[in-house]
């Protein structure tokens, strides 16, 4: 078991800075995601962890070990790839010990592992058919099976859910959330998929064009995004963003979006003085937004647009203004379209950010 | 409707179908003549007009041209150097084409062009010199220096074909090896060559055909070490009529097995030549 | 150190190649040239160039070259555009058609020649034919210095029988590049078969038919065995008379000649499809 340390990750391909300078830390035993879209260096992060790739800059540590320079047979890794790479030519029980054969473990030892793993992903009934006579789920536990046979220090997984189709992902995210919990490797999990970062990562590090942009339990991910970027990418729906502008008198600092004013929380009195008359953005997740009978404070009017009842919940798309919000109520919630109704935002739950930069504005503890 | 519109369809089969089997005896019927020119007797070639049906089917023709002074040693001369060229161009040929199809290196444009370009050389602009040098080199008149120029003829089509082969295997299978524990050489045996290996043979056996069928330099570069094809070329003028029926049928019947083995590739191995 | 190996690797691995290639294909044409145009006091001379002109046969040589590059290429890509059309309708048993369309792929010319003597021969099968539909009572010689047209008739013939698999191949290959939707598109816009071979698949194609051209032009240059397996010396050819200078005369200066007028051809060919046809990267999106 060892922990795993970035430090100042640099890899270039051509024009394309793939990693700018990524150091980011991984606790024994921890579920780290990194969570991007494509393009976003998420992957080359995991590839220069394995040494597929060679990095134009920093270290990598695993454990206390310095392993840049190491080829990736020395790293004491095992990994999941997205097309999960099961050999071909190999049966389930040959591609599952591959990697002990390699080691020149012992026959019976090797049967011992091979059976175990394979029990622990639902494999048994398979180890003597070819890849090609399984179906796509199977050869990703195979994939899986062939990883975690290996009792590396670190596991790692590039995106090994996406090419499942929807029912079987989310079972085999529950089953590879139940696999950490009893292998307990390090194991580090490459998705662009929010949810199952949220549903796996004790942390989660999203990352935008080479760099990692906030790292953080999902909890904290979701609910104090770093910038307007991460709010955005995470949840379905993701956050609304509005544009306002401070006013700050005497009383401490109102936000006015379109007519109406907005009391910002407490906490945040102070930042906002220190912007008066600064356009702002206000972030706020669809669930925290609420339908009001009247104007009351922190309303503003808005225009029911569509209504999608979505069984667990109403989905409504709301026009502020010029701008387009949506909206999570409950399924009883009678609205229709057209109507004019009031929006109340729930000041502790507003995310304040930079307007310029797309940067939240930290909260002042008194 | 109905009616006229299978009608139309029936027809569209037929002309399809008719198309197709004319085609294929176009092809096969000089085939089937040579075969039949080859297994008659002696007498038979200067019979007219000639039965079109094997209703004196004989091997005294191949009897003679097997029997032939040079011909059993110009087989074999013909099988060791197409063996030759096979090991050479494939041993030469196939980590180049690996380098091709896995790695991004500077010049790698470079090469690729200068593998099209190479394949353009006629075979006289290489063998006239080559013979002139082997002469010097005591390679003259040897098998050694034919498979050389056979395999320069055959390295550029082996480079690209196995780059192709190993395109077809995905990287990631390599880089999983690797991160099980192999090196990049066992990552190399254990993974891909096995996968590689039917692509592999078809390359061979294309190569021995190059080499099988080639009769400009085998003849400029041997005087009493023929290959087959040399051979009969080189007595061709002075031979009787059934001695190259015979020859001629002789050199075919590989070419018939070779291309039934690789029908498979074919179109990857004649078909994506040119790119 | 690792960093190092990495990027040295691809090298390392083409170095044997390059090697060879220098010796046995760079060096050799230099040398090539070197005999051709080399003086025995090593100074540059046309010497053998003329004298190679000034030979009887050359220009006959010339002249056959070229005619039947202009005769076996078009009945070529002719008969390999439909062979190629019709396995890629992929109507039942087409596997067992492309297999037979193919075997001449692995017959040598030679064989192709001498294969095709058997039929066209004074006592051959086409005369025997000829002779059962009794539309000759006597053989009709096919190859002989009296019907100079028929005897180039019967290596057209040949080396077109031969060549056909290649170029239709080459174009099946292309074909299969092409993404099924495009003939589908065809069909939703009502184009008959006809049309839509002649205005869809064909423009589509001419990457691959330009491929096929050139290679086939190339070889062309290069026909030799088929022309003597049928014909003897009757008619020369360029190629022939390079190796008849070498083996006849031991002359590998005129000999040398030939090959470097052979290469100025191909070059020559080559550059003039690549720019006749002009294919653009963007014309040919699907590649």
């Amino acid at each position: 078991m060892a922990g795993i340390r970035f430090q100042s990750i640099r890899k270039v391909f051509g024009k394309t800075v793939a990693a700018d300078s990524v150091s980011l830390e991984i606790r024994d035993g921890e579920f780290m995601v990194l969570l991007g879209p494509s393009g976003c260096g998420k992957t080359t992060l995991l590839r220069c962890l394995a040494g597929l790739e060679h990095v134009d800059g920093g270290r990598v540590f695993i454990g206390d070990r310095d392993v840049t320079d190491r080829a990736p047979r020395d790293r004491r890794i095992a990994m999941v790839f997205q097309s999960y790479a099961v050999f071909p030519h190999l049966t389930v029980f040959d591609n599952i010990a591959f990697g002990l054969k390699m080691q020149g473990r012992p026959r019976d030892e090797i049967k011992r592992r091979v059976e175990e793993s394979a029990r622990l992903l639902e494999l048994t009934d398979f180890l003597k058919r070819y890849p090609a006579q399984l179906s796509g789920g199977q050869r990703q536990r195979v994939a899986v099976a062939r990883a975690i046979v290996m009792q590396a220090a670190v596991l790692l997984m590039d995106e090994p859910l996406s090419n499942l189709d929807a029912l079987l992902r989310l079972q085999m995210r529950a089953e590879l959330k139940r696999l950490h919990q009893e292998i307990k490797a390090t194991t580090i999990y490459v998705t662009h998929d929010q949810v199952e970062a949220l549903s796996l990562g004790d942390r989660i590090a999203v990352m935008q064009s080479g760099r990692i942009v906030q790292c953080d339990v999902p909890m904290n991910i979701y609910d104090y995004p770093a910038n307007k970027f991460v709010g955005g990418f995470i949840g379905t729906p993701p956050m609304n963003f509005l544009p306002g502008v401070v006013h700050a008198n005497g009383d401490g600092p109102t936000v006015v979006v379109g007519e109406s004013h907005l009391a910002p929380a407490p906490a945040f009195a102070h930042a906002l003085s220190a912007k008066n008359g600064e356009p702002i953005l206000l972030g706020i997740r669809p669930e925290n937004l609420t339908l009001a009978p009247n104007q009351q404070a922190n309303t503003i009017r808005a225009r029911v647009r569509v209504v999608e009842p979505l069984g667990s919940h109403k989905l409504l798309t709301m026009q502020v203004g010029t701008e387009i919000s949506k909206v999570s109520v409950a399924p009883d919630q009678r609205v229709a379209p057209n109507e004019d109704v009031w929006l109340h935002f729930d000041p502790e739950k507003i995310r304040w950010m930079d307007a310029a930069t797309g940067e939240a504005i930290s909260a002042t503890v008194e | 409707m109905p009616s006229t519109l299978s009608r139309r369809y029936i027809l569209g089969r037929v002309s399809l179908y008719g198309g197709a089997i004319l085609l294929a005896l176009w092809t096969l019927a000089p085939l089937y003549l040579i075969a039949l020119a080859a297994f008659s007797t002696r007498q038979a070639t200067f019979q007219w007009p000639k039965p079109f049906l094997p209703t004196d089917f004989s091997i005294d023709t191949m009897q003679f041209f097997v029997n032939s002074r040079g011909v059993l040693d110009s087989v074999r001369n013909s099988i060791i150097v197409a063996l030759l060229t096979i090991a050479g161009s494939l041993v030469l040929g196939a980590p180049g084409g690996y380098a091709l199809a896995r790695f991004r290196f500077r010049g790698k444009e470079g090469i690729s062009l200068g593998l099209l370009i190479s394949k353009m050389f006629p075979t006289a602009i290489l063998s006239i010199p080559l013979a002139v040098t082997f002469l010097q080199l005591d390679l003259y008149d040897s098998l050694w220096g034919v498979a050389l120029v056979h395999i320069a003829m055959a390295l550029p089509f082996v480079i690209i074909v196995t780059a192709g082969i190993f395109v077809g295997v995905p990287r990631d299978l390599e880089e999983v090896a690797q991160t099980l524990g192999c090196n990049r050489l066992q990552a190399f045996l254990r993974v891909v060559l096995p996968l590689a290996l039917p692509g592999l043979a078809a390359a061979a056996i294309f190569t021995f055909v190059i080499s099988w069928n080639e009769v400009f330099a085998a003849t400029i570069l041997t005087l009493r070490n023929r290959t087959l094809p040399a051979q009969v070329l080189s007595g061709l003028n002075d031979s009787p009529l059934y001695y190259r029926y015979a020859g001629g049928f002789f050199m075919i019947v590989p070419a018939l097995i070779f291309i039934f083995l690789i029908r498979r590739y074919l179109l990857n191995l004649w078909g994506n030549i040119v790119r | 150190m690792r960093v190092k190996s990495e990027t040295i690797l691809p090298y390392s691995l083409l170095v044997p190649t390059l090697i060879f290639v220098i010796l046995l294909i760079v060096v050799p044409i230099g040398q090539a040239f070197l005999l051709a145009f080399q003086a025995p006091d090593s100074s540059f001379t046309f010497a053998h160039f003329q004298k190679m002109a000034n030979d009887t046969s050359f220009g006959d040589a010339l002249r056959f070259t070229f005619l039947l590059l202009i005769f076996i290429v078009p009945m070529q890509v002719v008969l390999a555009i439909i062979m190629a059309l019709l396995i890629h309708t992929r109507f039942k048993g087409h596997t067992l058609f492309l297999y037979i369309y193919a075997i001449p792929l692995a017959i040598s010319d030679l064989a192709a020649g001498i294969a095709w003597l058997s039929i066209f021969t004074e006592r051959g099968y086409l005369n025997s034919i000829l002779n059962q539909l009794g539309i000759f009572d006597k053989p009709f010689l096919f190859l002989s210095y009296q019907n100079l047209p028929a005897m180039f008739g019967t290596i057209v013939v040949a080396e077109s029988w031969r060549a056909t698999a290649i170029v239709m191949t080459i174009l099946l290959a292309g074909l299969q590049v092409i993404p099924r939707d495009y003939f589908e598109a065809a069909d939703v816009f009502g184009a008959t078969t006809l049309k839509r071979t002649l205005f869809v698949v064909l423009p589509l194609l001419r990457p691959s038919l330009q491929n096929a051209l050139i290679i086939r032009t190339i070889f062309a240059f290069q026909t030799f065995a088929v022309v003597f397996a049928l014909a003897g010396r009757v008619i020369p050819v360029l190629a022939g008379e390079s190796y008849n200078w070498y083996v006849a005369n031991r002359n590998p200066n005129i000999a040398a000649a030939y090959a470097v007028l052979v290469l100025i051809f191909t070059v020559a060919a080559t550059w003039f499809y690549l720019h006749f046809f002009q294919t653009s990267a963007a014309e040919a999106g699907y590649d």
